[in-house]
Formats: structure tokens, C-alpha cells, sequence
């Protein structure tokens, strides 16, 4: 029988890489988040009217009083952030300042979401044309952003916040503080 | 039929409730009145990339946030900035990313270069086995 050259298996072997790969990726997507590149940067001039009746608007100078802030990006409409809305009370109880952006949200629906899930803000502005949201780096709702006294942005969390990153905010929460 | 109906009014129903309620930014879907600007806008607008839905540029998706950096692009043309100029504040903001121009960098190299490698490959076997009958 004819010896078969090895080279003519080379072909099969670069196909059985080619749907190796494939399949991985298949089974294990790459991450979509788009993370903020403003994390170390100052945040973006802004002065954003009240979201709500109750509670005043938010500009960049409210947060550069020398405290640390949670800057929570979040919306009536997101499911998400009603979710995440008992871990912000907590972190509010824990002594967190917590202020919003409401993305695209009228004020009656702001004052429901707040009055079904609880509002632990100190301040609401309504980004209307999600001006604030571009201008930090945001992608979506909900996103929280640790900035510190300076108006610096420390930190970003992406999606809801979960039991289990409360101690972690507050730990980046007292690292702003320093 | 009427269950089709009903089938058909779900189907529309769905997506209401993971909406905002507000309308579209002001130049989310309104051209500016200056056609070179437009163009101009147009042209960004195709090659910035959708946040929402990360594989339409801003010029093709409906997602509202897509309408809000319409907005932001045509409001800053008209304004007089340069496009480039808009597409590095934005990448300033989310990183290369957003930008949804194929460029030539260290890691995307191998896509422009792998096409034409196959090629000379192609071109190299058919010589070989052409030249060969011959």
C-alpha cells in the first residue's frame, strides 16, 4: 500500500482548529459590557434639573463637596434597577451618599418607581438626552459609579448591585474617602 | 382567528414595558437643514457604534440611546465640530470600542493580513499543480 504523506492531514487538522474555535466561542460569548474609560477622570460639567418633586437636581458641583458619592445611572422603566433597589437602601443605611441620573424618565413615573421601591437618593437629575450618561462613559442602565470628593470617578459597577457587592462599594466607597 | 389575534397583539405588546416613556431626542431622526452637514453627521453616525445593540452602528438602531447620540453628533456638527474631533471625545469616554471604522491597529493587523496571505497561498498551489500537468 502507498504511503500516505502526513502534510494531506493537514487540511483536516486546521478545519478540526477552525470548529474548535468556533464552538468556544459558540458556548462561551465574549463579554458585551463596554466598561467607562473616564475611571480617574474628572466627571463631565453638568447641571441636570430635578428628576422628582421631592428631591433637588444634580450638577457637578454638588459633588465635589469633599464627601465621596455613589452616582447611580438608573430609570423608571429598567427592571433591573428595581432589582438592585433594596441593596442601595442598605448601602444608604450604611451611610453611603447615594445620588441618581434618571435616563430618559418623566417625573409621575420617577415618583412611582421611588415610592414602590423606596428612594435612598439625596439627589435626582433627569438626563433627558442621556447627555451625563455619554459624558461619564455609561452604556446602559443600571450602572453605579463611585466618585470622590473631588469629582473624580474612582469605580464603575455595571449592572444591578448584587448582596454581595455592598461591602465591596463600601469599600471603594471609603477608599474615594482617603 | 382569534387566537391569531391574540398571538399577534402579544407579539406587540412585549417590548412596551422596557421602554422610556419620553420622545426621541430632538435630532435622534430630524436631518440638520445644511445637506453638507447632514452628510457629514450621516457619515459619523455609520461608523460609531450602537452601545445598546453592539453590532448596528448609531445610524441603524431605533434603541433610544442610539437617538440620543444621533443627537449629540448632529447638535456638535452643527455646532462646528470637526467629526474627528467628536469620534476621539467619544472614544475618550468608552475607548476604542465606539468606534465602528475598520482601522488597521496591533490587534486587528491579522484581518487585513490573513486574506491576502491566504491568497498567496492560493496562488501558490495552483502554480504548483497547474505547472505540474503541464
Amino acid at each position: 500500500m502507498k504511503q500516505i504523506r502526513w502534510t494531506l492531514w493537514v487540511p483536516l487538522a486546521l478545519f478540526g482548529a477552525f470548529f474548535v474555535l468556533v464552538a468556544s466561542q459558540l458556548m462561551n460569548p465574549a463579554s458585551t459590557t463596554v466598561e467607562s474609560a473616564m475611571i480617574g477622570k474628572p466627571l463631565p460639567d453638568f447641571a441636570l434639573k430635578p428628576a422628582s418633586a421631592d428631591r433637588p437636581g444634580l450638577a457637578t458641583s454638588d459633588m465635589q463637596d469633599g464627601q465621596p458619592h455613589l452616582l447611580n445611572v438608573f430609570a423608571s422603566w429598567c427592571v433591573p434597577c428595581a432589582a438592585e433597589a433594596p441593596q442601595l437602601s442598605a448601602l444608604e443605611r450604611a451611610g453611603a451618599n447615594i445620588v441618581g441620573v434618571a435616563i430618559r424618565d418623566r417625573p409621575e413615573d420617577v415618583a412611582a418607581f421611588l415610592a414602590q421601591h423606596g428612594n435612598p437618593y439625596s439627589r435626582i437629575g433627569a438626563d433627558d438626552l442621556s447627555e451625563v450618561q455619554v459624558g461619564i462613559g455609561s452604556s446602559g442602565v443600571p450602572e453605579t459609579f463611585v466618585v470622590d470628593g473631588k469629582g473624580i470617578i474612582r469605580y464603575q459597577h455595571i449592572g444591578d448591585i448584587r448582596d454581595q457587592d455592598v461591602p465591596m462599594l463600601l469599600e471603594k466607597l471609603k477608599e474615594a474617602a482617603l | 382567528m382569534k387566537r391569531l389575534l391574540f398571538l399577534i397583539a402579544f407579539a406587540l405588546a412585549g417590548p412596551l414595558s422596557a421602554q422610556d416613556s419620553l420622545p426621541p431626542a430632538p435630532y435622534a431622526y430630524k436631518q440638520l437643514d445644511d445637506p453638507r452637514q447632514e452628510a457629514e453627521a450621516k457619515a459619523l453616525m455609520e461608523t460609531l457604534r450602537c452601545l445598546t445593540c453592539q453590532g448596528q452602528s448609531i445610524a441603524d438602531s431605533d434603541a433610544p440611546m442610539a437617538g440620543d447620540l444621533r443627537h449629540q453628533v448632529r447638535v456638535r456638527i452643527a455646532r462646528g465640530e470637526k467629526p474627528e474631533a467628536i469620534r476621539a471625545w467619544l472614544v475618550e469616554r468608552y475607548g476604542e470600542y465606539i468606534s465602528f471604522k475598520p482601522e488597521v491597529t496591533s490587534s486587528t493587523w491579522p484581518l487585513f493580513a490573513l486574506p491576502l496571505l491566504l491568497l498567496l497561498v492560493a496562488a501558490f498551489v495552483f502554480r504548483n499543480k497547474l505547472g505540474k500537468k503541464a
